[in-house]
């Protein structure tokens, strides 16, 4: 029971870490319909920005996060600006090529810089080990995990619905051309989303690297992860994505423990039978248009 | 009636062989003894193109984005693989054939999956596919290998008169006719109104529909077709280079590809061939220069390609062969932008 306790819990740290990873993600698709497989080299960067600030410079861990979060944020608009805007018109094909030029870059560029083997970013003593709760053993990183993401999720979700950005985000999402016409410049809206997303998966990344691991290769690892969660969960609100999130990081932690054997095949079936059954998502009402 | 028959000269007058189709295979074929020392990366290219050729089929003129098309490849390889292994069918070319047609089968089935949906669910369904197969494969090691690939893998001589040689010299000629045939089917499917059918479908599936092409039964078809052809390239992976392994099926493979068909350009068949000659040239030239992160390099031309565009790349590129042919035969150009990359 315990054990099962367990893994529902890492399960949830998991699908929390996911989330906070792939929403930058949601939206972009749903904003601009735009395809963008990169988005994981945003979150290479930030778990490298952070590995270097703790494990070279003695930066403490809880410092270095926001600086993971900001150094992303700044790769992203500066890549959005000089690159991505011009390819919101072309075809899937388009962003496709482009994206999986840009992993390929990215993922050569950090094999040079940083090596090939795996970076371990050095943790605080007080994140390690496990405290029990009720008799149900719970890991501090995990917890911390748990708590970062959970406010994260709220500070979005309160932003989102609250906030006149939030408000303007979500016109522009409902009907790009409706909110133009109302005088919301969705270019900057646009900008400013992707820059968040994208710092967001980088804060994602540097807090993934003690559970997923971090290597050059991780925007390519990953990237499937990320589009599961995007397209499982739709692109209209990020309830979806949150969701789909949590289901992906329970089923994982699930599969991985209980039938070790089957290895992805469990999600990779279950994402094929959802997509099959609902085309747009379990949650989303257009994924694409 | 009149507009029927308009249809079908123009069809026939598009279909006709030009000379600069004859000259291009007159000089694959001189390529073969210009550099003897060189067939194995020929027979690489030669496997290149068709798989290209394959995804062209499926791009280029049904208007389907894959980013798993190295299932069909791995279904291919490790079929033909096994059918060795094991002796079931020991000639290659009856090998050949039957490795085809379970990737075609595989296709198939999984074409059902594919045309549902958008581009983007389509992406995630072909990549899935192809990650589900690669996971397959890794599981059922006990048949497959698991990592370590498929082992010792013995060819019996082609038609029972040519062995395959160290030099390769068998193997690229085997290709290389094996593709040939291949491109004049490809070819004859494209220019019949089965290939007019498709163009509409890519270019606006609804009008398609309404004219009454049966869109759905059109796109299973030739996905079907496609994975033939990749599960063939597949086979000849396996049967020129003896072995299969779980890279067969992986992402890059499929990244790659698409690549391929984007330096040569979609929809006009000779992509995927020109294309894969590139691309060799190209990763040759990087792994010289920086052998551990040619990938780098890859990436770059990729994101460049998109950023210039692919249209206007082909343009600049067919300039000179477009000049050349004005001034000597003094009449239009006839090596023309492919018609793939309007869209």
């Amino acid at each position: 029971m315990a054990s099962i306790l367990t893994n529902l819990f890492d399960g949830v740290a998991y699908g929390m870490l996911l989330f906070v990873l792939a929403c930058g993600l949601a939206v972009t698709l749903g904003l601009m319909n735009f395809v963008n497989l990169a988005h994981g080299a945003f979150a290479m960067a930030g778990g490298y920005i952070c590995a270097v600030l703790v494990n070279n410079s003695g930066w403490p861990f809880f410092a270095a996060l926001p600086l993971a979060f900001v150094g992303s944020a700044v790769i992203g608009i500066a890549l959005e600006r000089a690159l991505y805007r011009h390819l919101y018109s072309r075809s899937h094909l388009d962003q496709v090529l482009f994206s999986i030029g840009l992993v390929f870059m990215s993922v050569a560029a950090v094999d040079y810089i940083m090596g090939s083997s795996r970076v371990f970013i050095k943790l605080p003593a007080a994140l390690e080990g496990q405290i029990d709760l009720f008799g149900v053993g719970i890991g501090r990183y995990r917890l911390m995990i748990v708590v970062i993401c959970g406010l994260l999720t709220l500070a979005l979700q309160l932003i989102l619905a609250k906030t006149r950005f939030g408000s303007r985000l979500r016109a522009a999402v409902d009907d790009p051309r409706a909110a133009i016409g109302l005088g919301i410049n969705v270019p900057q809206v646009f900008a400013f989303t992707f820059a968040f997303g994208c710092g967001l998966a980088g804060l994602g990344g540097a807090l993934s690297a003690e559970i997923l691991g971090l290597d050059p290769y991780f925007p390519l690892k990953f990237m499937i992860y990320f589009l599961i969660v995007v397209t499982v969960g739709g692109s209209s609100s990020i309830t979806g994505p949150f969701l789909a999130s949590l289901l992906l990081g329970i089923a994982d932690v699930a599969g991985k423990y209980y039938v070790p054997k089957m290895g992805p095949f469990v999600i990779y079936t279950v994402m094929i039978v959802i997509l099959l059954w609902r085309p747009n998502g379990l949650f989303g009402r257009t994924a694409a248009r | 009636m009149s507009a029927l028959s308009d249809v079908s000269t123009h069809a026939m007058a598009t279909a006709r062989w030009r000379i600069s189709e004859v000259a291009f295979w007159v000089l694959a074929l001189a390529c073969a003894f210009l550099f003897p020392s060189r067939y194995l990366i020929m027979t690489d290219i030669v496997r290149l193109g068709l798989f290209a050729l394959s995804l062209d089929l499926i791009l280029g003129y049904a208007g389907i984005v894959s980013l798993g098309h190295a299932a069909f490849f791995g279904a291919g390889a490790y079929s033909a693989g096994l059918l060795a292994l094991h002796g079931i069918i020991n000639e290659p070319v009856i090998a050949l054939v039957a490795a085809g047609l379970v990737a075609a089968v595989l296709g198939f089935l999984t074409s059902f999956l594919v045309i549902r949906g958008v581009d983007l669910t389509r992406l995630m369904v072909t990549l899935g596919i192809a990650l589900l197969l690669e996971a397959l494969a890794e599981r059922f090691s006990d048949i497959t290998g698991g990592t370590d690939g498929l082992q010792g893998i013995e060819m019996q001589p082609i038609l029972g008169l040519f062995a395959f040689d160290m030099f390769g010299k068998t193997g690229f000629f085997y290709s290389l006719i094996v593709l040939f045939i291949l491109f004049l089917l490809a070819r004859r499917v494209v220019h019949s109104p089965f290939g007019l059918s498709l163009r509409a479908i890519r270019n606006n599936p609804l009008r398609a529909a309404a004219i009454g092409v049966p869109v759905n039964r059109r796109l299973i078809a030739v996905y079907t077709l496609a994975a033939f052809y990749a599960g063939i390239a597949g086979a000849l992976f396996t049967q020129t280079t003896a072995l299969a392994s779980l890279d067969v099926f992986s992402f890059e493979r499929s990244a790659d590809l698409m690549l391929v068909l984007v330096i040569g350009g979609t929809g006009y068949l000779y992509g995927g061939l020109i294309g894969a000659v590139v691309f060799k040239m190209l990763q040759e030239l990087f792994q010289s220069l920086t052998p551990q992160y040619w990938l780098f390099w890859i990436g770059l031309v990729l994101v460049v390609i998109v950023m210039v565009g692919r249209a206007r790349i082909h343009r600049w590129v067919l300039f000179v062969p477009n000049l050349i042919i004005r001034q000597v035969a003094g009449r239009k150009a006839a090596v023309a932008v492919p018609e793939g990359d309007a869209s």
